[in-house]
């Protein structure tokens, strides 16, 4: 039994926050709510620090780690917001590197910037592969998908994007008529492809609506089983990121609970704030032994990697609801002004919840994953 | 990561496997009426066999009649016990939390003299520390054991949700033997036969109808000079230590109450269950919950492993587990409807029994103050009993109630 990080782990995270502490991310984050420009660069951070190629092989020029190796990346980049692109590189690399694409080489060196777009594998309920929609309930097709040679033919839209602005390589995933998953790495400036900003609401996470008007792409040799894992990746990253953040929330709000008096007292001291910080660091202490599940299943048992993925999303997704709303509660009125940090983190809990299906899609593919193999 | 056994441990889980494996036939059914003299024999018989075996005790010394093993074994027991469909040790209270403090604080006589009968089920044990005015504020208690000239004790006053008694034959007694010094301190542990004189026994109905614990009163009864545990006035840290085995024994010994199994069959097999989104949000949530317990149920054998022993952040895990467990029950009841109700379903035995869980080994309220000051160092709550001598508080109580 051993359910804890390696050294090589705790080495990377600790790499990984100080890289991240070079910049002043959470002034970033907030001053690009007025002026988008004003968010830093981190892409050369991301270089430099090998997580381009992270999940590339080592034959390939990157680092051959591990999906939860990306994970404790990803929160060491929510636990200061940094907008890092770990949701769009990440998968997008996981597939190249499955389809050993010649693109690796470029991707790992942080020569050409890949973007993942995602589409949700079926489910016991809804039978076809689908993608985020421009509004409402009901999710969207995937593009429709035509293999020609070695190359495939796309059309359609996937809303919501994460890091679509300023990729260079859209790695996408269509429908065939025959409605079976293909995967196509389409360059950005390619003939009939349209990235449309979309960002809203958290400056740190850049959007974009990518349109495909009979857009060609290089096909890409992965089966169905790779493209349904790079979902569970991608759902396994935001659960991190939101980890990260939620641990930020509550050591800002215990900190500012032990300072702050009322009554002639902290307000720490009394039961309310004491049970809802309490409550946060529960909800954290849950996300986190899911996100250990989930990269352990990733690695050593792949067939529960779709229930722990979720699960962690899940959970992460709920914490950090809570938790962004606990820090602007034990503020008080300052915690709802931009005077203070926590309208970021609560903008990012917002925005999370809705990106990639959504927590309570997660939830509900933890119920499905858990029905397909119940013992009457 | 690696949820495997080291070569060492796996040889040991295989030892205890192949032991059930051949003996699993002689064990009674897991669960039966605490009532049913006979079932609790069987019991008591099959934690015999278990000891003999080395299956019980694994933690204590083996001078003791233990096996001078490691939590990490202890927990490979629980595991292989659970997985042979088996009950395990009839006396969890005695093994697991009353035994161990004697080992740490009692007399070479007290321990050549219980430990070996509590080991193998000849004698049960019960805890006597709640009181009617002193759950979550233990150090309250009221009970009162006075010196005789002769040396020995007299003893009154009333314990409550005292596990076991009604076949127990000793109990280890928090009691008050000092009234004029602050609570903390006037304390003394005490080991109390059950068939003394002055001794009374009652059963406690719950919500289910069921006795399974009861109310215990002490009417002048007398205790020699040598029951004392730990010295007198050191009865507090006594108990701490008994709380401190408490945690490894529910945090890694405790059965699921929220069986995933169980619940995700429920749903399953209900047509309109299976794709009501409502029914799916709340099995996804209560199984992520689940899933939570069990993962870090693994983080913290780990640290276990490396010689750390459970802080006060466990009582997080408790949390989780019986308000999981209570959704859980929930959500099967409702997919059944009015019938989960009937006696003979499934659900209805959890229904009634996990209210009370929610204040056994302390309340939901009092870990989660534990755990926000000692884990997340936040300021205690301004007292008003500190340093003031027990009578005044009590004093004082009486006053505050009057005006």
């Amino acid at each position: 039994m051993n359910f804890a990080l390696t050294d090589e782990q705790e080495f990377l995270r600790e790499a990984a926050r100080g890289a991240l502490s070079r910049h002043k991310t959470i002034e970033g984050a907030r001053n690009a709510l007025e002026d988008p420009g004003a968010l830093p660069d981190l892409f050369p951070t991301a270089v430099e620090a090998g997580w381009t190629g992270l999940l590339i092989d080592e034959e390939h020029g990157g680092a051959g780690l591990g999906v939860f190796d990306a994970m404790l990346v990803a929160e060491e980049c929510g636990r200061v917001l940094a907008s890092v692109p770990v949701l769009g590189l990440v998968p997008a690399t996981a597939i190249l590197n499955a389809a050993g694409d010649e693109s690796l080489e470029a991707a790992a060196a942080g020569e050409l910037r890949p973007a993942y777009l995602p589409a949700r594998p079926p489910s016991d309920l809804e039978a076809g592969w689908t993608v985020e929609s421009r509004s409402g309930m009901a999710r969207a097709e995937a593009p429709r998908a035509t293999v020609d040679g070695d190359q495939v033919v796309l059309d359609g839209t996937v809303a919501f994007v994460p890091d679509a602005p300023g990729a260079e390589l859209l790695v996408a995933i269509g429908e065939t008529d025959d409605g079976l998953p293909v995967a196509a790495a389409v360059p950005a400036d390619g003939s009939g492809v349209s990235v449309e900003p979309a960002t809203r609401y958290d400056a740190t996470q850049p959007l974009g609506n990518v349109t495909f008007a009979s857009a060609r792409g290089r096909l890409l040799d992965v089966n169905a089983a790779v493209l349904a894992d790079a979902w569970y990746v991608a759902q396994s990253l935001i659960a991190a990121e939101s980890i990260g953040a939620v641990q930020t929330c509550l050591d800002t709000s215990v900190e500012y609970a032990k300072e702050r008096f009322t009554f002639g007292r902290a307000i720490g001291s009394y039961q309310s704030i004491k049970h809802e910080l309490t409550e946060v660091l529960r909800r954290l202490e849950n996300a986190r032994g899911l996100e250990y599940y989930a990269g352990w299943a990733r690695g050593s048992k792949p067939e529960e990697f779709p229930l722990a993925a979720s699960a962690a999303r899940s959970a992460a997704g709920r914490a950090l609801d809570f938790a962004a709303r606990s820090m602007i509660n034990v503020h008080g009125g300052i915690g709802a002004t931009w005077e203070h940090d926590a309208p970021l983190f609560f903008r990012r809990a917002q925005l999370s919840r809705r990106l990639l299906g959504g927590t309570h899609d997660a939830t509900d593919r933890v119920a499905e994953q858990s029905l397909a193999v119940a013992v009457p | 990561m690696d949820l495997n056994d080291t070569p060492e441990q796996a040889e040991y889980r295989e030892k205890v496997r192949s032991w059930l494996e051949s003996h699993k036939g002689e064990a009674p059914p897991r669960s039966g009426s605490s009532e049913d003299k006979s079932y609790i024999d069987a019991r008591r018989a099959w934690q015999r066999e278990l000891a003999e075996a080395g299956l019980a005790g694994v933690t204590w010394p083996r001078e003791y009649g233990g096996q001078g093993l490691g939590p990490i074994e202890q927990v490979t027991v629980n595991q292989e016990i659970s997985k042979a469909q088996v009950p395990g040790i009839l006396d969890v209270i005695g093994i697991g939390m009353l035994g161990p403090c004697i080992i740490a604080h009692g007399s070479e006589e007290q321990k050549g003299r219980y430990l070996g009968p509590m080991l193998h089920g000849d004698e049960v044990w019960c805890q006597l520390f709640s009181e009617p005015a002193a759950g979550s504020d233990l150090a309250a208690i009221q009970s009162r054991a006075r010196r005789n000239d002769d040396g020995s004790w007299t003893l009154n006053g009333q314990k409550v949700w005292t596990t076991n008694a009604q076949f127990a034959s000793y109990g280890l007694l928090l009691a008050r033997t000092d009234a004029d010094v602050p609570k903390h301190k006037g304390l003394t542990m005490f080991i109390v036969p059950i068939d003394a004189d002055g001794v009374t026994v009652r059963g406690l109905r719950q919500i289910s109808g069921e006795a399974e614990f009861n109310e215990v009163f002490f009417d002048d009864a007398r205790l020699d000079e040598d029951a004392v545990v730990g010295g007198v006035g050191n009865g507090w840290g006594t108990a701490l230590t008994v709380l401190m085995f408490e945690r490894l024994t529910i945090g890694f010994g405790s059965e699921n109450f929220g069986s995933p199994a169980r619940l995700t069959a429920a749903v399953a097999a209900d047509p309109a269950a299976r794709r009501d989104p409502e029914i799916r949000q709340r099995l996804g949530e209560v199984l992520g919950e689940l899933l939570a317990v069990r993962f870090n149920g693994y983080r913290a054998l780990t640290m276990l492993q490396r010689g750390q022993i459970p802080g006060p952040e466990a009582g997080l895990a408790k949390v989780t587990m019986v308000n999981a467990a209570i959704a859980a029950t929930d959500l099967g009841a409702d997919i059944v409807g009015p019938d989960a109700l009937d006696p003979e379903s499934e659900w209805s035995y959890l229904i009634s029994f996990l209210p009370g869980l929610k204040s056994a080994g302390g309340t939901e309220q009092i870990l989660r103050n534990t755990v926000g000051e000692r884990v997340l160092g936040l300021p205690p709550e301004p007292r008003l009993d500190k340093g003031v001598p027990f009578s005044e508080l009590r004093a004082k109580e009486k006053e505050a109630l009057a005006s």
